[in-house]
């Protein structure tokens, strides 16, 4: 673990959908990318080098700045044995570490249960979107999830905030859990006291919160400023998560527009937040996770790429060393998995570097397993 | 009408169906119970739902690939359906038989799953495992496809007895060895498809079922104790007329529409929370030969079914639909149905995608501090939506209650109003600690006068607190 004063704080941001890898770390100088990318390609002369061979897509100028200031660890080739190229089955496995059964429990909502055992803190895991990511899926862990911060809370549809106070003046003392009700109902009354709690916390962020930083509107850009804003706040909180929009890196058709606007939002939002805890001089005790369910077909279909498998992740911070981890997957036809990038790193040794390197917690019993540790923290 | 003769309709269509608005109960509480339950039990007497009139509001639907639009249609139809048992037997079956798009990735081959659940859910347990072992969807899931005769693939003759048939144990017993495992997925060897479930870039088309006889292995297999050269079909008969069968059956049947019950694979060492309500369904399971129906007519008809109210937690399927059927809103297709849908899947129950082969874990595990926030809000918009015209008649009948007819008495109390909200919502009951503070809140505001410009207003802030209640959140 790192020497820092403050708790360390696990930001992820998750690219649903499957981001294709070869044309966000573009392996400009092999012709092999050419070859196989014959429509849906990035022009040499547009990608953003890193070396010889590989660039960012040119719509990732926020991340080449933090790349090029050695806070960016690019882990290429990330995947698993036996890939699976369902959306779903694929995010499970990257949410539960169960490659070969269905899990319930993410890894995430183990972790925060390690850091927080008797859920002292109902805001120890945030989530920022509607419905909780399996991630963070774990019995007795309290997750809030927000969907919008600027009115997240219980009985939000009351509009007249002297009847909303009235309504949850109520709502706390009907869901008092000192009425000892019993069973079910006494659980409700917890849960119910924790969402009040969390809800009446969480609130109070934006209006602590100012900045010179103006995110983009998109969904990535409002849920990094919200993470921020919470992070900011100070509310003790060790992980949070947000999820681009559903499948939105799906890119089958029409991939070259999409994938352009998609990055300039992401990679804008993550500059973006970069910048704006460096002004309130918080940012030496975040780490920012990246990462999608699988990279794409290296063949393109036309007009965009299928699903298929390594993919590439980000790990972003001070406390990051930066640089290339990992071997960019040859695109050599007799290198390919059913024509995809073999992955030659596990995705769980970037979750066991950052719980045992970043978190200080014991890894191989929330990922299930011992895997090697990566050197960028 | 006798008020617990509707508060009494409230819990059979809660359970039966997905509730209805008061107007209904009284229409059939004044028809009788028991003559409800049978009109339930015959979902034919009644017209099936008109569903194209989904296709013309929603052009884009076509063949109906995606998940969220069969979610979206399957909440329409749960709304909407006159044969509200048709579907809550669909949604029954579907916790039990789960079939997950994350592995289909075909909404519609699952959607095709449910109507063979809408169509035999009532009848023979047999007949319905027979569909079910000769469904695309299922056949797909548990990689049935891909058990050939000379290399059997277990998963499905396994999860056929562990989860949808037998289960693993009953009183602290096993039910069935491993070598019933592998025995019965030789007996399925060669129940396949025609296609595998294509993927982009080809699109998507449905699967038929198909029985590759070449690839069955048609050798002596002992099933049970029982030996013979054995099929698909007699696998079935052999499962159906186990005890373990009746028991795993009736006790799914009381979990559901009786009372929760702790999680599936603490049964084989937990026994049933009433046992004789259990065997009493275990008799008619014979008695009926295994039919479904039958069970239903007389679990709806006990004692122990009357006196369960409020003995469960709603699903999130259960919570949405059942605002939604006394609000009376989205009656018709119009925009919002997705968005609407979706409420399903942020309470944590995304339909016809269940988390695992397992299913939802249910009861108080529906609860955490996410999802009851959702269910909160979500049913605090609804009701305190006054042009909706369920909440528009809650208010009407309302300023209408007893006390307001007595022309020296023109206000309505504050505890008339908690009381006839409570009714009119379907019967709810809350702790008298709880209707104390709500009675309270209500008489804060002032006299209630029937007409008075805040009248509407404050019958829907009663309406918001009450749906806030636990009590709410249990059907």
């Amino acid at each position: 673990m790192t020497s820092i004063k403050k708790d360390p704080v696990l930001v992820v941001l998750q690219l649903s959908g499957g981001n294709d890898a070869l044309n966000t770390v573009v392996p400009y100088g092999d012709p092999l990318y050419a070859d196989n990318r014959p429509s849906v390609r990035v022009p040499e002369e547009q990608v953003l080098p890193i070396n010889d061979y590989i660039g960012l897509n040119p719509n990732m100028g926020p991340m080449k700045k933090l790349y090029d200031a050695g806070k960016v660890a690019i882990i290429q080739g990330v995947g698993y044995p036996n890939p699976n190229r369902s959306h779903f089955r694929s995010m499970d496995i990257w949410h539960t570490c169960e490659p070969d059964k269905v899990g319930t429990e993410g890894w995430l909502g183990r972790a925060i249960k390690e850091i927080d055992p008797n859920a002292e803190n109902v805001l120890t895991g945030v989530n920022f979107g509607r419905g909780l990511p399996r991630a963070l899926a774990m019995p007795g862990v309290p997750v809030a999830s927000v969907g919008n911060l600027a009115s997240y809370g219980v009985l939000t549809g009351i509009e007249d905030d002297d009847q909303r106070v009235e309504a949850l003046d109520v709502f706390s003392r009907i869901y008092s859990p000192a009425l000892g009700r019993g069973g079910v109902v006494d659980y409700l009354s917890q849960t119910g006291m924790d969402a009040l709690k969390g809800a009446d916390i969480l609130s109070a962020a934006p209006e602590m919160y100012s900045s010179s930083v103006e995110y983009g509107s998109d969904t990535v850009g409002q849920y990094m400023r919200n993470i921020a804003q919470t992070h900011l706040a100070g509310f003790g909180t060790r992980v949070l998560y947000t999820t681009a929009p559903y499948n939105s890196f799906d890119t089958h058709a029409g991939e070259l527009a999409a994938h352009a606007k998609l990055w300039s939002e992401t990679s804008q939002a993550i500059g973006d937040f970069y910048d704006d805890l460096k002004e309130h001089d918080a940012n030496d005790n975040v780490t920012l996770l990246v990462f999608t369910e699988f990279g794409r077909r290296v063949h393109d279909n036309g007009s965009g790429t299928d699903h298929g498998s390594g993919g590439m992740a980000f790990v972003i911070g001070d406390a990051v060393k930066g640089g290339l981890y990992g071997e960019y997957p040859s695109l050599a036809a007799d290198k390919l998995l059913e024509g995809d990038l073999h992955f030659n790193n596990d995705f769980r040794s970037i979750y066991a570097t950052l719980l045992e390197k970043w978190l200080g917690l014991d890894a191989k019993p929330l990922i299930n397993g011992s895997f090697e540790q990566f050197d960028f923290i | 009408m006798a008020r617990n003769d509707v508060a009494l309709m409230a819990h059979l269509m809660r359970r039966a169906g997905f509730g209805a608005a008061y107007g209904e109960l009284e229409r059939r509480a004044a028809a009788g119970y028991e003559a409800t339950v049978e009109d339930l039990l015959h979902p034919e007497r009644h017209p099936t739902l008109e569903t194209d009139i989904l296709e013309r509001r929603f052009t884009d639907w076509k063949e109906m690939n995606a998940l969220e639009v069969n979610q979206a249609y399957w909440t329409y139809r749960m709304i909407n359906t006159q044969r509200p048992l048709e579907e809550k037997i669909a949604l029954f079956w579907h916790g039990i038989f789960c079939t997950g798009n994350s592995k289909c990735e075909h909404g519609r081959q699952i959607q095709l799953q449910i109507d063979l659940f809408r169509e035999k859910g009532l009848g023979s347990f047999r007949d319905l495992l027979l569909g079910l072992s000769a469904d695309p969807a299922m056949v797909f899931y548990l990689d049935n496809c891909m058990s050939h005769r000379d290399a059997i693939n277990e998963n499905w003759g396994r999860e056929l007895l562990e989860l949808f048939s037998m289960g693993v144990g009953m009183d602290g017993e096993a039910n069935y060895s491993e070598d019933d495992v592998k025995e019965c997925a030789r007996a399925f060897t060669g129940w396949t498809i025609t296609n595998a479930i294509p993927r982009y870039p080809y699109g998507r088309y449905e699967a038929g079922f198909v029985y590759n006889q070449a690839d069955h292995d048609d050798a002596d297999k002992t099933f049970l104790g029982e030996t013979g050269r054995w099929n698909g079909e007699d696998v079935i008969d052999l499962i159906v007329k186990q005890p373990a069968t009746a028991r795993f059956v009736s006790r799914h049947l009381y979990n559901f529409f009786v009372a929760d019950e702790p999680q599936v694979p603490a049964w084989q060492n937990t026994p049933p929370r009433d046992l004789a309500a259990i065997q009493a369904l275990e008799a008619e399971y014979y008695r009926s030969g295994y039919d479904i129906g039958a069970m239903l007519r007389l679990l709806f008809n006990a004692d122990f079914f009357k006196d369960a109210r409020f003995a469960k937690v709603k699903s999130p399927a259960e919570a949405v639909i059942g605002t939604m059927r006394v609000v009376r809103d989205f009656t018709t297709p119009k925009p919002g149905l997705h968005n609407l849908a979706m409420n399903i899947r942020y309470m944590g129950q995304d339909l016809m995608n269940p988390p695992t082969v397992e299913g939802w874990h249910t009861g108080g595990e529906w609860i955490d501090s996410g999802t009851l926030v959702e269910r909160i809000n979500f049913a605090a918009d609804q009701v305190g939506n006054l042009e909706l015209p369920g909440v528009r008649d809650i208010v009407e009948r309302v300023s209408t209650a007893s006390d307001a007819n007595d022309s020296s008495v023109s206000a309505v109390s504050a505890s008339e109003v908690v009381d006839r909200c409570l009714d009119l919502l379907g019967g709810y009951e809350l702790a008298e600690i709880t209707r104390e503070q709500l009675v309270e809140h209500v008489s804060r505001g002032g006299e209630l006068t029937p007409g008075a410009a805040d009248f509407s207003q404050r019958v829907g802030q009663t309406l918001q607190l009450i749906v806030s209640t636990q009590e709410y959140q249990f059907a």
